[in-house]
């Protein structure tokens, strides 16, 4: 009885809920609003790679090698020299205060210890309470002091030039070579605005029903849960393909991201991603008693994608058991697909791994959400 | 069971929370009747016509509506009821044709449009059709739910308080058209708080706390409480009605307009009692119907209140 499906009356759900959301207006506004204005937002302002930090400079050595280094630090970019500063405590007040990001120390006599061979300590402090703000910029030094001087040590100096190891390094950045933040980010802004809008307006999609009253009338009719669920489903999916259509736009025209892979492909997954994002919405209905607490489980859904997914932080950071439950999320796997898809225009055997998990999350999670659903008041 | 019972149901018993809204419920209600629920608030009277209608499973008891099981086949009884909720249930955001349309879509009723443009005219609402439900007035939408509930022509209809809120014009027409309805063979089942409803039903049902105290034709329910009821007039009825509530013999005075209505179960012994005060200067006494009114106060005053046990 409970998988005996009437097109008709799932036509009549669908109907229905079309309307309403046409004169939602609100709501409609915000599920195009949303996308957009995450869109610019998101790609806009943020980035992991932040360059043209405050620095400060504390020269007790006023030489050519200081003079050099310091500009050599300011050229890799990810410096910029703000201050000068005469002594170590105010060094350590400007870094306690948050006026500058670096401190860098040329100690007394750092050129004659220089040229004496004595490899005079070049300090750098770092304010690194946020890791991800200096961990580029602390990288990049490395490589300024390997060879930074070799110009300015000449002659009887040339001794102390820096001498390369005895193998070559190399190191390609593929995919995103200039390391360019809203390649990674514009993408994943997909999966993550699908997450919150879908989750959410499912999950308030059935509570409406039944803090409205109209919960009892529908479950006194002959419709089944099925067509109701499906009814309900398949106008949200309408919306989350304008949604993806309108991000990819966006990040075409304002992002210029590159668009290696099949879109055709990513359509197909898509389908899978928001139709699990539903299921997941439609079960967090069938259990709130309010929309206030649809509203509550979605946020409880949705932190969880957005952290341990990988779009936020990187996924290979995590602990272990982090992972696995990051795993479970199928935004973890969708963002792998859609940076894969656009980035390095994978195809369906590079995907596969990441789509049938997300196949297997909206099997089970579509059975919960069934199963859940109440045929009577009870 | 007869073929005429369209609803036969025994020991129908529903728990919340560890009270027992019905409790050991057993009615039967032949086909063409009208059958009308009364009863307190809370006594019962919702929870059961929603498990009638297979919206709550039973805890206890068994029967059958339309000659279907109610615990087992209610899927076959929905097809064939038409339910009209306490509370307007249809929705607010949706025009009435487009409330019309999907009631008549989920019920799969055939040459809908046909049946739907109908039911518009019916309704005096054809013009106002493209109108949101939320924006009509009480009486339009007890109009409108009950359209909604007749488009698929269900054998059975189970109203819950359709008149509540809805002023005497639009009752009187609305009870016109049960009657119709009822001629035509439909069964309805209708609860109600209003005495001039109940009177109008072929039957009724007395539940208070849960448990069905009555049922019978008006005459018989009124009968069988073997109250007298004197109808008294006169001067100062207020102070006369505080004394006369100190009578033992009396069990009950109601104000009833400018008289107050003064009943007991023994005839001869109210007789007695009261011609003490048949002597008092201006009052005139004189010997009236108990009304249903009447009737039903009494007994929810005797019913033990469980609920409270």
């Amino acid at each position: 009885m409970r998988f005996n499906f009437s097109p008709a009356r799932f036509w009549a759900v669908l109907t229905k809920e079309f309307v309403q959301m046409r004169r939602d207006r609100l709501t409609f506004a915000m599920m195009v609003g949303v996308p957009i204005m995450q869109l610019i937002l998101f790609g806009f302002a943020i980035n992991s790679d932040p360059k043209a930090l405050p620095t400060a400079v504390l020269a007790a050595d006023n030489s050519i090698y200081a003079r050099t280094l310091v500009r050599a630090i300011e050229n890799s970019g990810y410096f910029r020299v703000v201050r000068e500063l005469t002594s170590e405590a105010e060094a350590d007040r400007a870094l306690a205060m948050g006026a500058v990001q670096f401190v860098v120390t040329i100690p007394e006599n750092f050129s004659r210890k220089l040229e004496r061979g004595e490899r005079p300590v070049l300090l750098v402090e770092a304010d690194a309470t946020d890791p991800a703000a200096t961990s580029n910029a602390l990288a990049a030094l490395l490589t300024i002091n390997q060879s930074a001087l070799n110009r300015d040590l000449e002659g009887v100096l040339q001794g102390l030039q820096y001498r390369p190891p005895a193998f070559e390094l190399r190191v390609q950045r593929r995919y995103n070579p200039e390391g360019i933040t809203q390649y990674n980010i514009v993408p994943g802004l997909i999966g993550v605005v699908l997450t919150m809008t879908m989750v959410m307006m499912t999950s308030l999609a059935v509570t409406r029903e039944y803090e409205r009253g109209t919960m009892e009338n529908l479950l006194a009719t002959p419709v089944r849960p099925i067509e109701v669920m499906v009814g309900k489903i398949v106008p949200y999916i309408i919306v989350g393909y304008v949604q993806v259509t309108v991000i990819l736009v966006a990040a075409k025209l304002l992002f210029a991201v590159p668009m290696l892979g099949n879109l055709a492909l990513l359509s197909v997954v898509l389908i899978l991603f928001i139709a699990a994002n539903l299921a997941i919405g439609y079960t967090f209905s069938t259990l709130a008693k309010s929309q206030m607490q649809a509203m509550q489980m979605t946020f409880f859904f949705f932190l969880p994608s957005m952290l341990l997914s990988g779009f936020m932080f990187p996924f290979r950071g995590m602990p272990q058991w982090a992972q696995w439950l990051g795993e479970v999320l199928p935004l973890t796997h969708f963002l792998r697909i859609v940076r894969g898809i656009l980035l390095k225009g994978n195809g369906v055997a590079e995907i596969f791994s990441n789509l049938w998990p997300i196949g297997l999350f909206l099997l089970i999670a579509g059975t919960l959400a069934l199963t859940r659903y109440r045929e009577t008041l009870d | 069971m007869s073929d005429a019972a369209v609803i036969d149901v025994e020991g129908l018993t529903k728990t919340f929370g560890g009270r027992r809204v019905v409790d050991d419920f057993s009615i039967r209600v032949e086909r063409g009747q009208i059958f009308g629920f009364l009863g307190p608030n809370g006594s019962g009277k919702t929870t059961t016509i929603r498990m009638l209608c297979g919206l709550l499973t039973p805890d206890g008891g068994r029967g059958t509506c339309l000659g279907h099981d109610i615990i087992r086949e209610s899927a076959l009884i929905k097809r064939q009821v038409g339910y009209m909720t306490q509370r307007f249930s249809l929705y607010e955001d949706l025009s009435i044709r487009e409330n019309l349309d999907f009631i008549a879509r989920v019920y799969e009723v055939p040459e809908r449009q046909h049946a739907v443009g109908a039911a518009l005219e019916r309704l005096g609402l054809a013009k106002r059709s493209a109108q949101l439900a939320g924006q009509l007035s009480g009486g339009w939408k007890q109009r409108l739910a009950l359209a909604a509930c007749l488009l698929h022509n269900p054998r059975l209809l189970l109203l819950d308080e359709p008149t509540a809120g809805v002023d005497p014009n639009a009752r009187r027409e609305f009870w016109n058209r049960i009657h119709m309805l009822a001629a035509e063979g439909i069964t309805v089942l209708v609860s109600t708080h209003y005495m001039d409803e109940a009177e109008r039903c072929h039957r009724l049902a007395y539940i208070a706390y849960g448990k069905l105290l009555i049922t019978g034709t008006a005459a018989e329910v009124i009968a069988h409480s073997n109250l007298t009821t004197w109808s008294v007039s006169g001067p100062d009825l207020f102070g006369l009605a505080a004394e006369l509530r100190n009578v033992p013999a009396i069990t009950m005075v109601v104000p009833f307009g400018s008289t107050l209505h003064v009943s007991g179960t023994d005839a001869p012994v109210l007789d007695a009692a009261l011609d003490h005060f048949r002597a008092r200067p201006g009052t005139l006494w004189i010997p009236a119907e108990p009304s249903l009114e009447d009737v039903f106060i009494r007994m929810m005053d005797e019913a033990p209140d469980n609920f409270n046990a």
